[in-house]
């Protein structure tokens, strides 16, 4: 019976060498293919063991904290958000229960230190994983500026640093309190203001005369207008075989570009829209950002692009049938994001070369060590510096003489565009974009408000003046307020 | 030369080793300072381990050196994954081995002769299908999974499967030896009922325990338990091949027409299909997933994620069923394989046991109870790496249970005075010291 039994003994040793290569298949072969499974809970729950890096404005206030709950053995680290609803929408949010949003999930890869190759081989050895600092490009103190001026009024504000595309600030009203998030995410996302809804990144608003300034840098650009080119502010003009008319039906004459954009002159500009054609327009819109999400460090899923919409709500193709001239004006489905805006006056403002935006500074190791520098970015040249320039001079006269006096500041020099879509009886969508100052500028910015009673001029003006004064240390040349304002 | 007791008692150096080394990364894990208490447990563990040595020592002088020691490494290391899973658990664990320690003494005791088994195989064999099939009955039958494995007495939970193995080996041992002549001589067409027959009940059985038990993996290890010991009494092929076509043959047919089984089956197929895999796939899902953490070297004592934030566990049964998934997520393939090897050695010095022996019964029950020690590892394993659809078995040693630790150190007893037996200076034997 000897010999069945060494047999018996060798089946034995085969059955068990599948155990051992069934387990390196799990273990080995197979698990990361196990770990990336969607099923797999491991991972986020391994995320919530080590503390994520904190989150710094630039000034060095901290806008994501962490806390410690839990025994020895379940031991976490949950989010805690010490500036409460302030930054709500620009740093996000960071819960197991609710996933991420905003910068949180951006830049996770950084928080959670597994951004570099180097670092996760060190934390390996040493068994310990931290995540790195983020340093973000925004400004506190702009930031509640921001959040102050525009009070309980739903709107937005982006303030982006011209030069390097750095955002100041990014403010959406409603906000929210992302340490709430855990408990009310139910809520919150039912809630018909919605509150989580990015304004500054996602809310697709019809521009108003604020797109002029898009319009008046392709014409400047094309070298077929200056801004002392003579032009006609005929009310009742036919624009694609449809009279256009003025704001109050106004009938202005022979004017200047420059004095047209000051009166914000729909006819002159819609006559230069038709006049540069759909493909000149389109080329520049493309130029300046429109028809793709900005290219900024900020979750794609909370990006919206800025173009001209169809009746379906996709982007039109330059082939599609586009009434330019209305474009021109801002009208005709053109709806954008209050980032795209603050992307155009940035452009403008320097000199004609549109900067990425950006929200992260620097990474920062948990030993103080620069881990990453997030350098400007040249995303293109939008326009040459003298069309730049030409439509700088031209929106400086805007906020000195024209619908945006509002805007001004005393012994700084403004450029700016006031915008008043109107979305019912009585009822605009109010916008101001601007930079400034105008020989350096050093801060661009879009303002909007929704459901406001009253022109761009009237209410968005006066909120950017304040940002300005805040980001400048400048003082107001004017008592803010609607008196203040000429026009629209 | 070494004497074999000298020998086992080295073969526990490593085991105080392990213990000691094992609690004391587990507090680290923990408190991040060593305590006493690491040692402590160590020291009680090694105690036991050292007095069970000496009771060996004078009952069974010249049995198996190697096979106390190897069980008592694998207790040892099971006792440290149930600690670093619940300290409550493991405190009861070790008063289990204590009392599966009084058992190994009670069976070395009362069983001077292992010979005297064969007069009550009968009986031993009805008992044994009793406790197998106790589970489906009312008041006192429990449920896990859809299978029937453990009865419940007011607080104690048991599992008669892991007694009834034993016995139910000891009864084909003794059977088997007594008709192997026949089955070995005989020509397969001419082989009448009255041969075939029990083999046709012990078929029959494991059937019934597949319909009535519901579960795949313990059926399986009793009926390769069977062939096994069928093979090593006759040396043919063919009836192997036989018993194992009728098998799969049964378990096919149960496969399709009763749903539990058939739902076993396509979760080991497929797990991760959704839905499935937060349902009924969740504890395959998860020991995959607990492997795939392991990587090669593991995250170490106490270092994997266990604990769930809300309490609870993420690896289900991580203390009995899915154990081994936990020794890859912490040991990696290195430390499992390492386990591994340590069942295939316990596996060769019990048939070397059941090779020395020197008559037909005593080498088919060493032989017998071996299989079915290994073929549960297999099975469980198994299991948990998706070799096989997963089943409730316990790993033997190391998985946390009172019945398995009891059964499984009455199984080491009858091995050694087996050994014994077979290894006794026959001079010695007459000089009556047993």
């Amino acid at each position: 019976m000897n010999r069945p039994i060494v047999h018996l003994f060798a089946l034995f040793t085969l059955l068990f060498t599948v155990l051992v290569v069934f387990t390196s298949r799990w273990s080995v072969l197979e698990a990361q293919s196990l770990t990336d499974s969607a099923a797999n809970r491991r991972p986020l729950l391994e995320q919530q063991k080590i503390p994520r890096g904190l989150i710094y404005a630039r000034d060095g206030t901290v806008l994501a904290a962490n806390r410690r709950v839990g025994s020895r053995q379940t031991q976490r680290y949950v989010r805690r958000y010490p500036t409460d609803s302030l930054f709500s929408h620009a740093v996000g949010y960071s819960f197991i229960e609710r996933g991420r949003s905003g910068l949180e999930q951006s830049e996770n890869s950084v928080l959670t230190g597994t951004g570099s190759e180097f670092a996760t081989l060190v934390q390996e050895l040493s068994g310990e994983q931290e995540g790195d600092n983020l340093r973000t490009t925004l400004d506190s103190r702009l930031q509640e500026a921001a959040r102050s001026a525009l009070g309980s009024r739903r709107g937005s504000i982006v303030a982006i640093e011209p030069a390097t595309g750095r955002v100041r600030a990014m403010v959406s009203i409603p906000d929210f309190d992302p340490n709430s998030i855990p408990d009310s995410f139910e809520e919150l996302s039912s809630e018909p203001s919605s509150p989580l809804f990015n304004r500054a990144t996602q809310a697709r608003y019809p521009p108003g005369s604020t797109f002029k300034v898009v319009t008046a840098a392709a014409a400047l650009d094309s070298g077929r207008f200056t801004p002392s080119s003579q032009v006609s502010g005929r009310n009742n003009k036919r624009i694609s075989g449809v009279p256009l008319q003025n704001f109050d039906g106004e009938d202005f004459g022979q004017v200047t570009l420059t004095e047209a954009l000051i009166k914000s002159i729909n006819t002159v500009w819609a006559e230069v829209g038709s006049d540069l054609g759909k493909r000149e327009m389109l080329r520049y819109m493309r130029r300046f950002g429109f028809g793709t999400e900005p290219p900024i460090d900020y979750p794609r899923n909370q990006l919206a692009p800025s173009g001209i919409f169809d009746r379906r709500g996709r982007l039109v193709e330059p082939d599609d049938a586009i009434d330019i001239g209305r474009v021109a004006i801002g009208q005709e489905r053109l709806q954008v994001t209050p980032l795209q805006m603050a992307m155009v006056a940035a452009a403008i403002g320097n000199d004609g070369e549109l900067m990425q935006p950006t929200l992260a500074h620097r990474a920062i190791a948990p030993d103080g060590r620069v881990r990453q520098r997030f350098r400007p970015d040249r995303l293109r040249r939008v326009v040459s510096p003298s069309a730049a320039r030409g439509v700088a001079g031209m929106m400086t006269s805007v906020v000195e003489r024209g619908s945006g006096t509002a805007a001004q500041l005393q012994g700084v020099r403004v450029a700016g565009k006031t915008g008043t879509a109107e979305r019912g009886a009585g009822i605009n969508q109010a916008w101001f974009i601007a930079f400034a100052p105008v020989e350096r500028p050093r801060i661009a910015l879009a303002v909007t408000v929704e459901q406001a009673e009253g022109t761009g001029g009237e209410v968005a003006a006066p909120i950017a003046q304040r940002l300005l004064e805040v980001a400048l240390g400048a003082r107001g040349a004017t008592s803010s307020g609607p008196a203040a304002a000429g026009g629209f | 030369m070494v004497s074999a007791r000298l020998r086992e008692l080295l073969g526990l150096l490593p085991v105080g080793l392990l213990v000691t080394a094992g609690f004391t990364a587990v507090l680290i894990s923990r408190t991040e300072e060593v305590s006493n208490l690491s040692l402590t447990y160590g020291a009680v563990f090694l105690g036991l381990c050292v007095f069970a040595h000496f009771f060996i020592r004078a009952r069974l002088p010249d049995a198996d050196p190697y096979l106390f020691p190897l069980a008592a490494l694998l207790a040892a290391f099971g006792l440290v994954m149930i600690y670093r899973i619940d300290e409550e658990l493991a405190r009861q664990q070790a008063q289990w081995f204590v009392l599966g320690l009084a058992f190994f003494c009670a069976t070395v005791i009362l069983l001077r002769d292992h010979h005297s088994l064969e007069r009550y195989r009968y009986t031993i064999a009805a008992a044994s299908i009793v406790l197998l099939f106790m589970p489906r009955l009312p008041l006192i039958g429990a449920q896990t999974n859809g299978a029937y494995l453990a009865i419940k007495l007011g607080p104690v939970q048991f599992q008669p499967a892991e007694f009834a193995k034993v016995g139910i080996i000891v009864f084909l041992a003794s059977y088997l030896a007594e008709t192997r002549d026949v089955l070995v001589r005989g020509r397969v067409p001419r082989l009448s009922l009255k041969h075939f027959g029990p083999l046709l009940v012990v078929w029959g059985a494991a059937m019934l325990m597949l319909v009535f038990i519901r579960d795949l993996g313990s059926s399986l290890m009793f009926f390769g338990g069977f062939l096994a010991l069928l093979y090593v009494a006759t040396s043919r092929i063919s009836l192997v091949a036989v018993g194992a076509a009728m098998f799969a043959a049964g378990a096919a047919f149960f496969a399709s027409n009763v749903s539990h089984i058939s739902d076993r089956i396509s979760i080991w197929l497929d797990p991760f299909r959704p839905k499935v895999v937060d349902d009924e796939g969740y504890q395959i899902a998860q020991s995959l997933f607990a492997q795939a953490d392991g990587g090669l070297f593991g995250t170490g004592f106490g270092r994997s994620l266990l604990e769930l934030p809300g309490g609870g566990t993420i690896l289900p049964a991580a203390d009995t069923d899915l154990i081994y998934a936990l020794i890859v997520n912490e040991l990696g393939l290195f430390g499992a394989t390492a386990v591994v090897l340590v069942y295939l050695l316990f596996a060769a010095r019990g048939f070397k046991v059941a090779l020395l022996a020197r008559d037909g019964f005593s080498k088919l029950l060493a032989a017998g109870l071996t299989a079915v020690f290994a073929m549960q590892v297999f099975v469980i394993v198994g299991g948990v790496t998706r070799v096989i659809p997963l089943t409730g078995v316990t790993l033997p040693f190391v998985s946390y249970g009172g019945s398995s630790i009891v059964a499984n150190l009455v199984l080491l007893a009858l091995l050694l005075i087996v050994s014994q037996d077979a290894r006794r200076d026959p001079e010695r034997a007459h000089g009556g010291l047993a």
